[in-house]
């Protein structure tokens, strides 16, 4: 079992969101961010002097899938979220240990 | 000095004067609310900015325009520069000093300035928007309210607009449809959702503009009298029967009623009884309320479909309902009120004239805004760039953010 954890901008979250559930993952947490990559976010030229707007909106998509689906998973959402442009985002696989779920006890390895 | 100072009228015109200001920073939170968060406080200075450019235009040369010496029944001459020797004036007209009739219109041509910003919303340039405000100001406003209240042609013609149906609503709506389409769609507009990001301060700002109205509406009859309480109780009337018909509207076709579209039906009864308050009677208001509603909601949809990023939709509230509310009055117009009478009462005189007046005002403001906007864009350009508008304009343009 692992954890894809998914950093996008915020207006592909829709985009994403439907991808996925046309692949049948539906599961999924989400939550707004603020964050930057190698380019320190943007810089705005503005009339000769310049200035950064460092940390930029993002969505965190949290996704629990078995194994198998990791690939699948990883493919439709970077088709989904990406611009080509800088600030697409980055997607991190992560391994889980087990799972439980509430209301039944139910437990998943 | 000339005629008489009531004191009663000067109160309640100082009082109404009041009301119709607090209906732009309203406005700018009606506004504000429907944007994504990062531009919100561009949208709410931007009606503060617009008050502000349009206060000092004004006294300076604006009101002369509008109510100087007519020119051709097209624009007023510039005999009241900076207002001369008003202070012991008593306007024409009305018991009221003219210096508070000068600070009521004053707070009209402010408040038609702001409603524009819906077509620009979150991509125009901070310092375009002042050029064009100003201009826009000058060459729409001034001349179309001067042939309504200034004794132009409109007037001289017999066109009745009570509180600025054509004026207010039918300039700033149309004029909002001209510039969307020269400053174009909002970059991801019809690719992904821009959904409002803070429904409340919208209703908030709805519910200041609906306070005001009562200013606007009951204030335009220059006079503390049964006109005004007129104006006040029809005003009221149709708001919330257009807030309920776009409601049922909305409910029927989508399912649930969301209170954002009852508040934009609110306010489309507010512009469609604008220029019949002082002409119609209670029955008139429910049914221009009634219709108004359903009218503005399709209008809505209309625009989106046309996949036109018109953004807060004042051509679809104030537009369409700013021209329904005009010809309404000629339908409407009732002698129980008023010495006028509509085409239900067999004057179809007034209905021909007001469609007339209407469809020029319609016209005029979208070619003449159609212009500005082209001359602004092409001499110092009306948007921002696409990185400005993708970190927001609060961040871009004022160096400020609304929410940690």
């Amino acid at each position: 079992m692992k954890k894809i954890e998914a950093i996008i901008r915020p207006e592909k979250l829709e985009d994403v969101k439907k991808a996925l559930e046309s692949k049948g993952i539906v599961a999924m947490t989400v939550s707004d961010v603020k964050g930057r990559g190698e380019q320190k976010g943007i810089k705005l030229q503005f009339r000769g002097r310049t200035m950064e707007v460092d940390l930029l909106p993002k969505v965190k998509i949290e996704i629990i899938v078995e194994d198998s689906k990791v690939d699948t998973v990883i493919k439709t959402i970077a088709d989904a979220a990406r611009t080509g442009r800088y600030g697409d985002g980055k997607i991190f696989v992560i391994p889980v240990e087990k799972s439980v779920r509430v209301r039944t006890g139910e437990v998943e390895k | 000095m000339t005629g008489h100072i009531s004191a009663g009228d000067t109160a309640w015109l100082l009082a109404a004067t009041a009301l119709v200001m607090l209906m732009t920073p309203g406005l700018g939170l009606f506004y504000g609310g429907m944007v994504r968060k990062k531009n919100v406080l561009s949208m709410i200075a931007l009606s503060f900015i617009a008050y502000a450019i349009v206060s000092i235009q004004w006294v300076i040369y604006g009101f002369s325009l509008a109510f100087g010496h007519d020119i051709h029944g097209f624009i007023g001459d510039l005999c009241y520069f900076l207002l001369p020797n008003f202070y012991n004036m008593v306007w024409p007209g009305t018991s009221v000093p003219a210096l508070v009739y000068v600070a009521f219109q004053l707070v009209f041509a402010a408040i038609t300035l702001a409603i524009i910003t819906s077509a620009c919303a979150e991509r125009i340039k901070l310092s375009a928007f002042i050029v064009f405000g100003l201009l826009w100001t000058t060459f729409v406003y001034d001349p179309l309210a001067h042939w309504v209240w200034g004794g132009g042609w409109s007037a001289s013609l017999g066109a009745l607009d009570f509180a600025g149906g054509t004026v207010v609503h039918i300039s700033s709506g149309f004029g909002a449809l001209a510039l969307a389409l020269v400053i174009g769609k909002r970059s991801g507009f019809g690719e992904y959702d821009m959904e409002p990001h803070n429904i409340p301060m919208t209703l908030l700002g709805a519910a200041l503009l609906w306070f005001g109205w009562f200013g606007f509406n009951a204030g335009s009859a220059v006079a503390a009298n049964a006109s005004a309480a007129n104006a006040f109780l029809v005003t009221n009337t149709a708001a919330a029967a257009a807030g309920l018909s776009w409601m049922f509207a909305s409910w029927i076709k989508e399912g649930k009623p969301g209170s954002l579209g009852f508040v934009s039906g609110a306010v489309a009864g507010l512009v469609a009884i604008t220029p019949a308050a002082g002409y119609v009677g209670v029955p008139g208001s429910i049914v221009i309320g009634i219709v108004v509603g359903i009218l503005c909601y399709n209008m809505m949809l209309f625009r989106i479909s046309r996949g036109l990023d018109e953004s807060l939709d004042a051509w679809a509230v104030h537009g369409m309902g700013g021209l329904w509310g005009a010809i309404a009055t000629g339908i409407f117009a009732t002698k129980a009120v008023s010495d006028y009478s509509g085409l239900i009462y067999g004057n179809v005189h007034q209905f021909v004239v007001q469609i007339i007046a209407a469809f020029a005002a319609v016209a005029y403001a979208f070619v003449v805004t159609f212009i500005l906007a082209k001359i602004v864009d092409a001499v110092i350009g009306l948007r921002v760039t696409e990185e400005e508008e993708y970190v927001g304009l609060d961040i871009s343009q004022h160096g400020e953010t609304a929410y940690a």
